[in-house]
């Protein structure tokens, strides 16, 4: 593992990364209240309704970002699992166990306000026939089995490899699941739903989109952080720096 | 190899000496397409589109509850220990056991199949496909179901925790396999979701076994 | 103000959302700084026994 830059090995290194975390996160949390800030501001009240959706469209500012999360948190466990197998890193098995219930909280946001943006637009709370709604629920079904399986084993590093075992699994069943729902629709022409075209989205209400994304993604690097400390500081317990740490 | 069919034989033994333990899924099958018809106002027409369903749900169900303490007696026992020692790869041994287990629950399941399809109004071709699927897809719900209880293998209780690690991972099992029936009812070729589910089939086959060699090592660890 | 609060016939859409938004970021907030304060009285409270 020489090619593994010493930086990182260091920083690996329960201690030094509590400590990096603690120092980091108060920047996470100011850019993510600014970007929340602008993002709610630009969204709810500078960006123009939309031409076919009127207000209702402001929903994107919550929506899309959750949707977004959703995928990237999976991205970064299933990431942080392999490494975790592969190279038996306990900080890799931290931020796995950490990411689910997160990875959940916003699945589950992107799915409410999904079905809240669907009744006005769509005329209907749910529908089957897309790819990604049911995609979104396979994801939180799996996010919930990780927890639980995490919670099921008391010794935590074997049931953190577990949940690394399982969420690279179950990364591998995320896009089979979505191509298995496209084909189904094209197999039932059920009621078809008017989907609106992608509409070139203005620069007014694209800024606003982007910035909830960024503040979506720190607040997510914050808390995660956050949650990566309480795991070392428990597995680690009765260790010196952990003393030095909570004194 | 050798020591692959010795796995399997051991399974198929045990499995012939306690009989409840093929005989039960069956059972738990065809109670639960009951339920469902009884469910349903008598012969409603919806009860006939629902049909590939309800029998791709029960055949999973049935499958799954009896997979939950598939590693169990190994672990108990020590046989898991001796995958461990011996010389053989773990993932092969575990192959060899799921495939057994296969033989002692899923193809039951798979041949009772189209009796069941009969009672909700499937005909001779339906039927077909319906075998056709549930034997490409059983396989590959057994190998997935063996790699959660290889996850679970050694707690105390799991209760539904073992369901909910699995049902995700086979969804696309069952939009393939329920789907061939469709679209075989819809009088569109079956080929393409038959095509599907062998080529899922395959990537358990392949990789399935290797993880869930994994799970058992750190459970055992 | 009311407009605003209206949202063009579409308030309970959109400001449901912006509320399931709140309750998830609130949840996410608390849920570990909680932990921490938990960790913090568990790790001084054992800090005796521990090794």
């Amino acid at each position: 593992m020489t090619w593994i830059p010493n930086w990182m090995h260091r920083l690996a290194s329960p201690p030094a990364f509590y400590a990096f975390a603690g120092r980091l996160q108060p920047w996470l949390w100011g850019a993510s209240a600014a970007l929340l800030g602008y993002g709610l501001v630009g969204g709810l009240a500078l960006a123009p309704a939309d031409y076919q959706q009127g207000e209702g469209f402001r929903i994107i500012y919550v929506h899309v970002p959750a949707a977004w999360m959703s995928l990237f948190i999976y991205t970064v466990m299933a990431g942080a699992a392999v490494i975790a197998l592969v190279w038996r890193i306990k900080l890799a098995e931290c931020v796995l166990t950490s990411c689910a219930p997160v990875g959940a909280s916003f699945t589950a946001l992107a799915l409410v306000s999904g079905m809240l943006w669907g009744k006005p637009m769509w005329g209907t709370f749910w529908t089957w026939s897309d790819p990604r709604l049911v995609s979104e629920l396979i994801l939180l079904f799996l996010y919930v089995g990780i927890s639980g399986l995490q919670q099921a084993i008391t010794d935590p590093r074997a049931a953190a490899r577990a949940c690394a075992l399982l969420a690279v699994v179950g990364f591998v069943n995320v896009p089979i699941v979505h191509y298995s729902v496209e084909w189904w629709n094209t197999l039932h022409q059920g009621p078809t739903i008017t989907k609106f075209d992608k509409p070139s989205i203005h620069v007014s209400m694209l800024w606003p989109l982007l910035s909830a994304a960024l503040g979506f993604t720190t607040f997510f690097a914050g808390v995660l952080l956050q949650r990566v400390q309480n795991e070392l500081l428990w597995r680690e317990r009765g260790n010196p720096w952990v003393k030095e740490a909570i004194a | 190899m050798e020591a692959f069919l010795a796995v399997m034989a051991r399974e198929l033994r045990l499995a012939a000496r306690r009989r409840a333990e093929w005989a039960l899924p069956l059972v738990f099958y065809a109670v639960v397409a009951t339920l469902f018809a009884l469910g349903a106002s008598p012969n409603a027409p919806w009860l006939k589109v629902a049909g590939p369903s309800i029998l791709w749900v029960g055949a999973l169900l049935a499958a799954l509850l009896s997979l939950e303490r598939l590693f169990r007696g190994d672990y108990d026992d020590g046989t898991l220990e001796q995958f461990f020692v011996s010389p053989q790869p773990v993932s092969l041994l575990v192959a060899g056991k799921l495939l057994a287990q296969w033989l002692v629950i899923g193809l039951p399941l798979t041949l009772l199949a189209p009796v069941l399809g009969i009672a909700f109004g499937m005909g001779a071709e339906l039927t077909g496909v319906l075998v056709l699927s549930l034997g490409l897809g059983l396989p590959a719900l057994v190998l997935l179901a063996g790699f959660a209880s290889a996850l679970v293998v050694g707690l105390p209780r799991t209760g539904v925790l073992l369901p909910v690690l699995v049902l995700p991972l086979v969804c696309p099992v069952v939009i393939f396999g329920a789907g061939a029936v469709r679209a075989a009812e819809g009088g569109a070729p079956a080929g393409a979701p038959l095509y599907f589910l062998g080529a899922i089939l395959v990537l358990c086959v392949c990789g399935v076994p290797l993880a869930a060699a994994a799970a058992l090592k750190n459970a055992l660890d | 103000m009311s407009d605003f609060l209206n949202m063009g016939g579409y308030a309970v859409y959109v400001w449901g959302s912006y509320a399931a938004a709140a309750a998830v970021f609130a949840w996410n907030l608390a849920v570990p700084l909680l932990r921490r304060r938990a960790l913090r009285r568990e790790l001084h409270a054992g800090q005796g026994e521990a090794s």
